[in-house]
């Protein structure tokens, strides 16, 4: 480990990035970020979601801009504008989300922007047969005139770095390129990132799996609050280490006490599985006044299990009791009614009508009791709308537009919408997502107040201090199987993630 | 205490006048451009010729929207949820042939009131199909009423192969011509009836606050518990029904039913909802400024009949007038 600025002083032409900062608003996501990637080495970018390593490989890709600092690239001073400025300079990167055109060609897709062309027309035959090269160059037997849909993820990712060889890349970031990848895609994968390496190609390497790093990187970033906190020479580190360079020590956060939980099980989770796999045999129970964190790395199926359990998502298999009754999880209304809520992960798309008043988003989902005969008047649900925001301290009135409140106000309306009824289990899903530090507080004092009145509460969150500071118990799962379930007491960010990236 | 008592006296004088203005601007919601274009274009035919603003041209103007009305009622309600329906012509064509075949003499002859029934059956069966394509199996709703208009008028032509049926019992027919209370003839007033529970219910329901929460986003509207896939079908269900109804009222007018009839129908119903101030994107829109909008669209023709303008005139008019409503409504957005 060597956090020694002399890091940069052996000259070469790959890459050296140097005190790049970017905020957002008040929010500072990277503060300070250098390092170097020597042509022909791979350099692992580590980091808990949020750390700052999409930031950084989004500028060094020319997507976005830095606030302040510098990078050389070749040699030469290099600040990309846009992407193409990036490709240009030799730049590529390849996302976790492939940006393909699922219905053209895989050789179309290779060649797409620049098709080569002769007389006015595309040259077809030269077109197929460059591709063809490219994909030989990769190990890849797949026909040039192939349709990409009908391609499985692992060969549609190969096009992808197709694509950027014929545009000849000399660095490739990968964003978490095995995500969605079996074992034996993985060691494919990591073959011809050897052999072009061997060509001289240097990588950026973004991962969540700590156990490939060794195996396919030969130095190490380690990333934190949008700072590098650690750099190391070497890639055969014990995955423990990095992992306490990756959680550290952060900011002291406001939670509240939280309250002992009651002795009856409320929430009783048995064997469930999704018909997608993204999760399987999962199984755990809440009591009264607990509160239950779900961790995990994105994709691991945490906001799949609590969508299925609230009714949004089907199941192909197991069962959930409430109160020792057995839900018939056939849609939200079947859950609702049986006393489950959820506060869904995308509050814009799925949490709130953006169009509609705060009283008319309250009144949705509880017609039932602002209009027991099937009249809604308006008095009713204003009468209804004041008792919600007054009961959650919302800052705004019940016929203002509900687009016109922050985040966090957002949030308490729709954390409030659920709360008359009153319902046995609550589960929030990423309820702090894209709110500021100190509207997070209010929201923290709402759950524990949720479950001190007696509900089974779920909070499923990336933010791994907030799922820590809490729950009287966590969840962890990973690629869609249950972890294991730690005690307050012995739930610490260490023992989370090793079980997150296992 | 007693302050805040004093206080709140004072302030409600004029919170009862913003609760009566509330109700109001709720049941013409975002409508006040479309009503100030209804009132302008009255006054300029007011003005240009002598004939408009008599009582006996408005209520012709009135009885020349009913089938318009009627049909953009339950245009309103798709629209409301975020859909769309291009069937309303053909449903109607369909209805009122159905009505034609059953009710007429010539053909199975079994009474006036079973032709109406069976009509409005199967132009709620249309509507339904309609639904079930879009709830069941996917299809986006241009899609699948595309589909239907297509079905509908095919089945409308099928009935008779194409031709005709005229004459109904003057009963039937004096529907349409007879002032009651020398003004009112029972398509109009059926139209005003029916624009005003539908008003009703859309405002004052909890099923109706429901499609606005559908259009507003069908996610939410779903993860609150709301029975997004069956409302959406009793809504285009309802849509091809006040179709069917129009097809009746069309045939009352006409003393005779024809399958090539309400060719086109569609688009202009469309137009009368979007005039009116609602959202092709859904969960913004209203009965009463679907009125507005039928009215704009009742009293452009008329007004430009009485003009000496010719028809083909008057398309390109209609058409300058759907872009500059739709776009002020726009820039206002924006502006806000």
């Amino acid at each position: 480990m060597s956090l020694d600025p002399s890091h940069t002083q052996t000259p070469h032409l790959g890459l050296f990035v140097s005190g790049l900062c970017k905020s957002y608003g008040p929010v500072q996501v990277l503060a300070d970020a250098s390092f170097e990637v020597r042509p022909g080495a791979v350099v692992a970018l580590l980091g808990e979601n949020g750390a700052g390593k999409s930031t950084v490989s989004n500028i060094i890709a020319g997507s976005t801009k830095p606030d302040a600092g510098s990078i050389t690239w070749r040699g030469k001073p290099y600040s990309p504008a846009s992407p193409a400025d990036a490709i240009d300079a030799g730049v590529g990167m390849i996302h976790q989300e492939l940006k393909l055109l699922p219905d053209l060609s895989v050789a179309e897709n290779v060649y797409v922007g620049r098709l080569p062309m002769r007389g006015g027309r595309i040259d077809r035959a030269a077109m197929n047969a460059r591709a063809s090269a490219q994909l030989k160059r990769l190990g890849l037997d797949v026909s040039p005139e192939r349709k990409v849909r009908t391609l499985r993820i692992a060969a549609q990712q190969q096009v992808e770095i197709a694509k950027a060889l014929t545009l000849n890349a000399e660095l490739l970031i990968f964003d978490e390129p095995t995500a969605a990848l079996g074992s034996e895609e993985t060691e494919l994968l990591f073959q011809q990132i050897r052999k072009l390496k061997a060509e001289g190609m240097s990588f950026i390497y973004i991962s969540h799996r700590l156990d490939e790093i060794a195996e396919i990187a030969d130095r190490v970033v380690v990333m934190r609050d949008g700072r590098i906190v650690a750099r190391h020479e070497r890639a055969d580190i014990p995955v423990r280490a990095i992992v306490e360079q990756m959680v550290g020590r952060s900011v002291e956060r406001m939670f509240p006490p939280l309250s002992e939980p009651g002795s009856e099980t409320l929430l009783e989770v048995e064997n469930l599985s999704s018909p997608e796999r993204s999760f399987q045999n999962v199984s755990f129970s809440v009591r009264t006044g607990e509160i239950l964190g779900i961790a995990g790395l994105i994709g691991a199926g945490r906001t799949e299990l609590v969508r299925a359990i609230a009714g949004a998502d089907p199941i192909s298999s197991g069962s959930v009791r409430v109160a020792g009754k057995p839900v018939h999880l056939n849609g939200p209304a079947a859950a609702i009614k049986a006393g489950v809520v959820l506060v869904p992960e995308d509050r814009k798309a799925q949490g709130v009508v953006l169009d509609q008043t705060i009283g008319e988003n309250l009144a949705i989902g509880n017609f039932d009791h602002v209009a027991p005969n099937g009249w809604v008047f308006p008095k009713a649900v204003q009468r209804f709308a004041e008792a919600g925001i007054g009961r959650l301290g919302v800052k705004g009135r019940p016929n203002q537009a509900i687009s016109k409140l922050s985040g966090g106000n957002q949030q308490k309306v729709i954390i409030a919408k659920w709360i008359s009824r009153p319902p046995k289990v609550f589960i929030l899903d990423e309820p702090t997502r894209g709110i500021d530090v100190g509207a997070r507080a209010a929201i923290y004092d709402v759950i524990a107040d949720l479950a001190r009145s007696g509900m089974a509460v779920v909070v499923v969150s990336s933010d791994l201090e907030e799922v820590l500071g809490l729950s009287h118990r966590v969840l962890v799962l990973s690629r869609g199987r249950q972890r294991g379930i730690l005690d307050r007491s012995e739930a610490s960010n260490v023992a989370v993630m090793e079980l997150a990236t296992s | 205490m007693a302050l805040s008592n004093g206080a709140s006296e004072l302030k409600a004088g004029p919170s009862a006048q913003a609760a009566a203005g509330a109700k109001l601007s709720a049941l013409f919601a975002g409508t006040l451009g479309p009503l100030i274009g209804l009132v302008l274009l009255c006054l300029a035919l007011s003005l240009t010729t002598d004939t408009f603003l008599t009582i006996r041209n408005i209520l012709n103007v009135l009885d020349q929207v009913t089938v318009l009305g009627i049909m953009a009622i339950g245009m309103t309600l798709v629209i409301l949820i975020g859909g769309i329906d291009l069937s309303v012509g053909s449903v109607l064509a369909l209805a009122a042939m159905v009505m034609g075949f059953v009710a007429h003499p010539d053909h199975l002859d079994l009474g006036m009131p079973a032709g109406i029934v069976t009509a409005l059956v199967v132009a709620g069966l249309c509507g339904l199909v309609s639904g079930l394509l879009v709830t069941v199996t996917k299809l986006p709703p241009f899609i699948a009423t595309l589909a239907m208009m297509s079905v509908a008028r095919g089945l409308a032509n099928m009935i008779t192969d194409g031709s005709q049926i005229i004459g109904f019992p003057d009963w039937f027919t004096s529907l349409s011509i007879i002032r009651h209370f020398g003004f009112l003839s029972v398509t109009v007033g059926l139209m005003i009836v029916l624009a005003i529970i539908f008003a009703v219910f859309l405002n004052y329901r909890a099923t109706g606050r429901s499609l606005y929460a559908i259009g507003g986003s069908a996610e939410v509207a779903r993860l609150s518990g709301i029975p997004v896939k069956s409302l959406t079908n009793w809504v285009y269900a309802i849509c091809g029904v006040l179709a069917g109804l129009a097809g009746i009222v069309l045939a009352a007018r006409l003393d005779s039913v024809q399958p090539s009839s309400g060719f086109g129908y569609e688009l202009d119903t469309i137009a009368a909802v979007v005039i009116g101030g609602a959202s092709l994107s859904g969960g913004v829109g209203s009965i009463g400024g679907t009125a507005i909008g039928v009215l704009i669209i009742g009293v452009l023709r008329n007004g430009l009949n009485l003009l000496g303008v010719s028809p083909f005139i008057q398309q390109v008019v209609i058409g300058v007038v759907i872009a500059l409503a739709v776009a002020t409504d726009t820039w206002r957005r924006r502006a806000q």
